[in-house]
């Protein structure tokens, strides 16, 4: 009985609170008061949105149609000459190739996070602790990872070390040639953010009602018809965000490939070479239509994805 | 039988091996850093047991040297308003565009929306020339404004929490004469303890771990925050992997030591934060 009213007054739109009745009609001054009160909360909250979020993008769609260097008070219009710049000069375009090794790792992360998720989430011995182990490099520094994974891939560093144990003698500089560098750096970044995947699916899958594995096992299913007809589409709503995170975040690589190589040896990402444009070339109108066009992508990106997966939750009742 | 002895022998082997994975560089850079300079020097193998497990001394040096006390210090007061305030503008945003209806309020909604497809990276050209402009650059104020201002994921999380609150209450509170400041101070802020508690932790980690921001507003020594001042070890300690390490395992420590105190929590936050 109380269970269905407190659900029927949270499902009710907020009006009534606002326009509940009054033993007397309100002065004006009081109706105003009360017409102001959402504003006076808010007031703080979008003065930030605005001059932090809105504020740059337009200011930084305007600076692309200019030659500005960020720096001196004038600003020429030129038109949509840095968008034909970005769009003709190879190397400034090329950065995009980069990130092909990122989205390929980001697959690899995906199906990894999916397995060790599927797996976890059953019985096996020494669980949280193997929990604990593949989430823990989420949560580590940035630098501090660069570093680690520096060291790591060394010449007879510690990667030479390890596949020495097992004979094979690699004396190889494995950041030191475009494509084994880019394969590296891909590789730390899976490190680094298969665990956020993984306790993402993890939560999905717990939050799938135990009854039907005991339902299908009834029925005479084995662990890959469970996934294929269970788990799978129960964790969708999850998977299609982990796959969105993956391309935006796969085009805006930045931290480690800067901290590790400094965008060296081609390892150069569309972030890395925005910052550069802007910060230490002053060309700030160049780097903004290079942000607007990032920005544009990822835009798009998640259109087309919102438009594929609909946001309503799965029903497996 | 025999078959699905093989399947779980297979998984388990899978999982030691993710695991040695995950902690065979780690445990390189721990070994590293209690190397001493000698040891480096003789190229023993980064896999050799140092001589001295107990030689702290690149811990001293990189602690010192490194400026890790002015770093810690500077992540704390960051952390401290950061979080604040992002508690403070989150619950009181959730708490306006839930509890009423106001003009325009489906444009504000729209607002927030479309600013979390937003990804911060791509906007900071601009942004640099805003903070410039209010006289915030080098300084502790531009990391924390920005933090406070565009996290959109915790509003996200205050709202479903607010959500749940029923409204009954807040009618109980209003009859008896309380003003809407009232009924959030009392009653809505007490009960978001749980929302409070996944934001603080998602914002503190990923606040403690940044690097862009500070790096890009706060160049001057002295603002140096853990990333930026572990950054610049590569500087004046170049090849000297024996204090780089131990200033990466002195960065890292703090993050084990909060993640074994709070595993669950911190698991949830995740949750909740990630898919709002």
């Amino acid at each position: 009985m109380t269970d269905t009213t407190e659900k029927a007054a949270v499902q009710a739109p907020a009006g009534p609170v606002g326009a509940a009745p009054e033993p007397a009609p309100a002065p004006r001054t009081a109706r105003l008061w009360r017409g102001a009160t959402p504003w006076l909360f808010l007031l703080g909250p979008l003065a930030l949105l605005i001059v932090f979020t809105y504020a740059p993008i337009a200011n930084m769609v305007a600076y692309s149609f200019t030659d500005w260097d960020g720096v001196s008070p004038e600003l020429h219009y030129t038109g949509a000459e840095n968008y034909a710049e970005l769009f003709t000069r190879s190397d400034l375009f090329e950065v995009f190739w980069v990130s092909g090794y990122y989205l390929a790792a980001s697959v690899f992360q995906i199906v990894a996070a999916l397995y060790f998720a599927t797996i976890l989430s059953f019985n096996v011995r020494f669980r949280n602790f193997f929990k604990g182990v593949l989430f823990f490099p989420y949560l580590v520094n940035g630098v501090a990872i660069g570093f680690v994974f520096l060291y790591f891939f060394q010449d007879g560093g510690t990667l030479d070390s390890v596949l020495g144990l097992f004979g094979v003698e690699t004396d190889r500089a494995w950041l030191g040639t475009p494509e084994s560098a880019n394969t590296s750096l891909a590789a730390v970044s899976v490190w680094r953010y298969l665990g956020l995947n993984f306790v993402l699916f993890l939560g999905a899958i717990q939050s799938i009602p135990g009854e039907l594995y005991e339902a299908a096992e009834l029925d005479g299913a084995n662990r890959w018809h469970q996934f294929r007809h269970i788990i799978a589409p129960g964790i969708k709503p999850v998977l299609s965000l982990t796959v969105i995170l993956s391309i935006s975040g796969s085009l805006s690589v930045f931290e480690i490939p800067y901290i590790m190589t400094g965008g060296a040896t081609g390892t150069e990402t569309f972030v890395i070479q925005t910052v550069k444009l802007a910060f230490q070339f002053n060309k700030t109108g160049l780097a903004s239509a290079a942000a607007v066009v990032l920005l544009l992508i990822v835009l798009a990106v998640t259109w087309v994805q919102r438009r594929l997966v609909p946001d309503d939750k799965v029903d497996l009742a | 039988m025999t078959r699905s002895a093989v399947a779980r022998t297979l998984v388990y082997l899978s999982l030691i091996a993710a695991t040695v994975v995950v902690l065979l560089p780690l445990a390189a850079v721990v070994l590293t850093s209690l190397k001493s300079e000698k040891e480096m020097a003789d190229d023993s193998g980064a896999l050799a047991l140092p001589d001295d497990l107990l030689n702290f001394g690149n811990y001293a040096t990189a602690f010192e040297d490194g400026r890790m006390l002015s770093a810690f210090a500077n992540t704390a007061i960051i952390l401290v308003f950061a979080i604040g305030g992002t508690v403070l503008i989150g619950s009181m945003t959730a708490y306006a565009i839930d509890r009423f209806t106001f003009r325009f309020k489906k444009l504000v909604v729209a607002l927030f929306l479309v600013a979390a497809l937003v990804p911060g990276v791509t906007t900071q050209v601009a942004t640099f020339q805003i903070v410039n402009s209010f006289g915030m650059f080098d300084s502790l104020w531009a990391p924390i404004v920005l933090y406070m201002g565009t996290d959109i994921v915790s509003i996200y999380i205050f709202l479903q929490f607010v959500r749940s609150i029923p409204t009954s209450l807040d009618e109980a509170a209003r009859l008896d004469g309380a003003h809407a400041f009232t009924i959030y101070r009392r009653i809505i802020f007490p009960l978001l303890k749980p929302a409070i508690a996944t934001v603080v932790i998602v914002k503190g980690i990923t606040t403690y771990n940044d690097f862009y921001i500070p790096f890009l507003y706060m160049p001057s020594e002295d603002l140096g925050v853990i990333s930026t001042s572990l950054f610049r070890f590569k500087g004046p300690f170049g090849a000297h992997w024996e204090t780089i390490s131990a200033g990466a395992v002195l960065v890292i420590l703090p993050t084990l030591i909060v993640f074994l105190l709070l595993q669950r929590f911190i698991y949830n936050g995740f949750m909740r934060g990630a898919t709002r």
